[in-house]
């Protein structure tokens, strides 16, 4: 790693003065720190935002949820009263990186194979900021890419508590990352499905949210023919493959979902 | 330079490191516990875990001034004095190990496991064990071991 300061504010306020474009938020540090130990990004300083005790928790708030920013992976799956977040966020990597890794710096990173992601969009949750409330729909941008603005700090993501939801993730067996993951909600706006680790950047899946809103069944998934365009093709998988696996996974969570 | 204190098995400890420095490091380099490994140094293989704050973490994905004020159980703190712990004596008597580089790394994941988790099953253990990776090949008698130790400990 190149060298670099080290700051660890107590508060929101006191974080925030302390970014500007030489410097890093650290959350868990699961992605950051192999980053740094490659040498593929060189800050000047890294703010670390665990000591801010209110960016911490799963607090359930009528009929939302809501996790601080720097909650860690364990603690959702322990604790989220959502229950397929709750198991998503007990299938993220092993049990190592779930102690430390946390919601806010997974949602911020938008890496195409997390998990998260899919929760986000699926449940149609709200990622607020100390500047502002974006929506799901309008926080994932593309690769690696979010609505944030530079400096701009997650501290907590609020999820609507659904009327039924299923995560389904074929996932590569060494790093646990979803070659495809998909969650499907039954949620009072309708029915939604996310789509992660297939293409650069969660999607939904909006023919068949149009499919499940008129006979919410596996079956009703049978005939759409999900294209292969756009979607990634790496080692693990090819873009035909992973456009299968979306069919496929949609079906077993809506399948759940019906018990 | 950044002063990092925490407690190590118990011991209050303290020193000056630069930001960058690694929390296995640290361990291994400033106290001298060679017990913790570095195996892939790339938060794949576990052989670096030990405890923060209770739960199991991969030193080698932390930052040494991250653990400031925290509490750190390495495999040096398990054992009192000459009296093995159940895990390490479990690893000892069902044969868990063989080359041992991995075995370190192994028990300071299982013993948290077992601490959070009851009734432990073969699949339990296995998934327990997902951040850690043996390469001779011997999780059976990991898994076996970590069974008997986890009935040993729920008494």
């Amino acid at each position: 790693m190149y060298d670099f300061d080290y700051k660890r504010p107590s508060t929101l306020d006191e974080a925030a003065s302390l970014i500007n474009e030489d410097s890093v938020l650290l959350a868990g540090g699961h992605t950051l720190l192999p980053t740094l130990k490659q040498r593929l990004a060189q800050p000047e300083t890294l703010v670390d935002l665990s000591a801010i005790d209110s960016l911490r928790g799963v607090c359930p708030d009528g009929d939302k949820l809501a996790i601080g920013a720097m909650t860690t992976h364990a603690e959702v799956a322990n604790k989220a009263t959502i229950p397929a977040l709750a198991s998503l966020a007990g299938g993220i990597g092993d049990p190592q990186v779930r102690n430390r890794g946390t919601i806010g710096g997974s949602v911020a990173n938008n890496d195409p194979a997390a998990d998260y992601p899919a929760a986000v969009v699926g449940l149609n949750a709200v990622v607020n900021t100390n500047k502002r409330a974006i929506s799901a729909d309008d926080f994932f941008v593309d690769l690696f890419e979010t609505a944030l603005d530079e400096g701009e700090i997650i501290t907590n993501v609020t999820f609507p508590t659904p009327d039924a939801a299923a995560y389904m993730k074929f996932d590569n067996p060494a790093s646990r990352y979803a070659i495809v993951g998909v969650m499907v909600a039954k949620t009072s706006g309708g029915v939604r499905v996310a789509v992660t680790g297939a293409g650069p950047c969660v999607f939904r899946q909006s023919e068949m949210e149009a499919a499940l809103s008129g006979d919410f069944s596996p079956r009703a998934l049978e005939n759409i023919n999900v294209s292969a365009d756009g979607l990634n093709s790496d080692i693990h998988a090819s873009a035909e493959y992973r456009a299968n696996l979306i069919k496929v996974l949609a079906k077993r969570a809506v399948a759940q979902i019906n018990g | 330079m950044p002063t990092v204190s925490m407690t190590v098995n118990g011991k209050q400890v303290s020193a000056d490191v630069e930001p960058n420095t690694l929390l296995v490091t640290f361990i291994r380099e400033n106290l001298r516990l060679t017990g913790t490994h570095v195996g892939c140094d790339t938060s794949q293989c576990g052989a670096c875990v030990v405890h923060v704050d209770g739960n199991s973490a991969k030193s080698c994905t932390m930052l040494a001034v991250q653990a400031e004020g925290a509490e750190i159980t390495t495999i040096e703190g398990l054992a009192k004095g000459s009296d093995l712990h159940p895990m390490q004596k479990s690893f000892q008597e069902n044969h868990g190990l063989q080359c041992g580089f991995c075995t370190t790394g192994m028990i300071m994941t299982a013993v948290d496991m077992v601490n959070k988790q009851d009734n432990l099953d073969d699949a339990s253990i296995r998934k327990g064990l997902e951040g850690n990776i043996c390469r001779c090949t011997g999780y059976q008698n990991i898994v076996k071991s970590v069974k008997a130790a986890a009935q040993e400990m729920e008494g």
